[in-house]
């Protein structure tokens, strides 16, 4: 086989060696140094290198380099304002093959990189031009056999490198599309914080408006929260149900305060008056687009009641949202807890014996009995902080009331909380 | 005269001159086994490498530069190299690659290592 033929071959198997480990390569920094490996022994070459260009700063990076040793500069700066880099790119958008960069342009650059090079170590720079946009540059010592790079060899280089510097180019595109994609994750969290800020902000003005139960929708909130929690939902569901529990009485906005802050128990055309404010809650919810789902529901439906006696649609069981349940039992319990101006707020006692009476009436059971271990749990240490007796304050969970919360849950659990209640 | 066989003698263990064994195929998985051996039997104080390519089919051009490495790490410790049993189109792109100017050619392990037999008697403190 003449020389030039073996040649030729060689260079083929080269491309093919190099077109494999570009596809099956993973780990980037790996396929640069194998591409540079392919690079070298295609031409029997002992030093070379493969920069990719640090747009920002208009200057090459060395993503792998072999045999320069000492040699290597540490700082390429490229002779190109960072503008034209990016008019490069620009220029193609529309495909007109239009390169910014002229032949004269990277002729000049490579010129320029080769004598940052002491003594001579370079014989050969290859721009690597994607679509108009430098991207990279192979560095190229002498050959090994001592003969100079001649035009085949040039073209060689040239077909290798314009492989190298699609590869260099995805990865600058994935390195963009990651950075973008953070970047959007962050600006939804700080939407998501900026969401949650109103959604505080809401709350207390609704507590604002009756001046009985100051602090109430917070405590929803907090209480929907733990329930939830305790029913093994996920934190992205928890943190939705306890923007519910800080909603859910909204629709209070446009109910008269004097009804909202009678002093008095009210009379049936108040009492209508007030219970409007379910629906119009979701009404105020509706056009709202939520980071969480089912909000506007939550708001709607927490007066509804399993037994069909709530408003206002009079649903039953499985027809309430499992979220509404949950919000439903916060809103009572917190009634139940806190003092208004016609009564003193329940004993621990009492409301043990209210959620077993109530439980499957106006409470769902599992959602009970999911508080009713959450609180239990707290009362034995087992949870820390212990955010409902906080909420409750001191000495308001009594130990002597523990066991009939234990036989509360127990009963919850077999089905007999009923018989064992009401007998 | 002591012989590193590649995979039969733990590294460390001494020989003026190694002998270590190309396989069928020298690509990067292979290459960088090669390199590996190379260095190891350097550092473990070898003063000369005898590369042997018997049943070689091919190098392919990962192969070449991991070989090129190899080459300048023994250069600048003062090791020469030898080839051994590379096949006749191989050779032929050995030379047209410029390896043959920096490594010697012996047709067999045997041939290289007398070529060598002076690095193999010269006492190195073992
Ligand atoms: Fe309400």
């Amino acid at each position: 086989m003449p020389d030039r033929m073996r040649k030729v071959l060689h260079a083929f198997a080269a491309l093919a060696d190099l077109g494999e480990e570009i596809a099956e390569t993973s780990d980037f920094e790996e396929m640069v140094r194998s591409a540079l490996h392919v690079v070298l022994g295609a031409l029997g070459v002992r030093r070379g290198a493969v920069a990719e260009v640090e747009r920002e700063t208009a200057s090459l990076r060395f993503v792998a380099t072999r045999g320069f040793g000492e040699s290597l500069p540490a700082d390429v700066s490229l002779p190109l304002k960072t503008e034209g880099l990016h008019a490069a790119a620009k220029s193609n958008g529309n495909g007109g093959g239009a390169h910014a960069l002229s032949k004269s342009e990277l002729a000049r650059v490579e010129r320029e990189i080769k004598e940052r090079f002491e003594g001579g170590a370079v014989e050969v720079v290859s721009t690597l031009v994607v679509r108009g946009e430098l991207v990279g540059v192979i560095v190229l010592g002498g050959k090994a056999s001592g003969v100079e790079f001649d035009a085949e060899d040039r073209e060689l280089v040239r077909s290798l490198g314009r492989h190298i510097g699609v590869g260099l180019n995805n990865h600058r595109l994935l390195r963009e599309v990651e950075r973008r994609a953070e970047e959007n994750r962050r600006l939804y969290e700080d939407l998501k914080d900026i969401y949650k800020d109103t959604v505080r902000a809401f709350a207390a003005a609704i507590d604002c408006k009756d001046k009985y139960t100051q602090g109430h929708s917070e405590r929803v909130g907090k209480y929907s929260e733990i329930i939830a929690r305790e029913m093994g939902w996920s934190e992205e569901e928890v943190e939705g149900i306890a923007v519910a529990g800080y909603l859910h009485d909204i629709g209070k906005l446009v109910v008269d305060r004097e009804i909202i802050n009678a002093p008095y128990r009210i009379d049936a055309k108040q009492s209508s008056e007030l219970n409007r404010h379910p629906a119009a809650g979701y009404e105020i919810l509706r056009p709202i687009n939520h980071p969480f789902a089912d909000i506007p529901l939550m708001a709607r439906y927490h007066h509804e009641r399993p037994d069909g006696r709530g408003y206002p649609d009079g649903l039953k069981d499985e027809e309430i949202p499992i979220g509404a349940k949950i919000v439903s039992l916060a809103d009572s319990f917190d009634a139940m807890t806190t003092d208004r101006p016609y009564r003193r707020r329940r004993s621990f006692e009492e409301v043990i014996t209210d959620f077993r009476r109530n439980a499957g009436r106006q409470f769902s059971p599992e959602v009970v009995a999911a508080f009713c271990r959450a609180l239990l749990k707290e009362a034995h240490g087992e949870t820390r902080p212990r955010q409902i007796i906080r909420l409750l304050g001191k000495g308001y969970v009594e130990e002597q009331a523990l066991p009939a919360l234990e036989q509360l849950i127990s009963d919850l659990d077999s089905g007999t909380h009923v018989a064992a209640g009401q007998g | 005269m002591s012989k590193t066989l590649t995979g039969s003698t733990p590294p460390g263990s001494g020989g003026e001159v190694a002998v270590v064994y190309a396989g069928d195929y020298v690509n990067k998985l292979s290459g960088q086994r090669i390199e590996r051996e190379c260095l190891l039997r350097l550092e473990a104080g070898c003063r000369a490498l005898v590369i042997n390519f018997r049943g070689t089919e091919l190098v392919n051009s990962i192969g070449v530069s991991i070989l090129l490495g190899v080459i300048e790490v023994a250069e600048r410790r003062g090791a020469p190299v030898v080839f051994a049993s590379v096949s006749r189109h191989t050779v032929k792109l050995f030379e047209l690659l410029g390896l043959t100017r920096l490594v010697a050619m012996a047709d067999s392990e045997e041939a290289a290592l007398a070529t060598l037999g002076e690095f193999a008697s010269t006492p190195n403190g073992h």
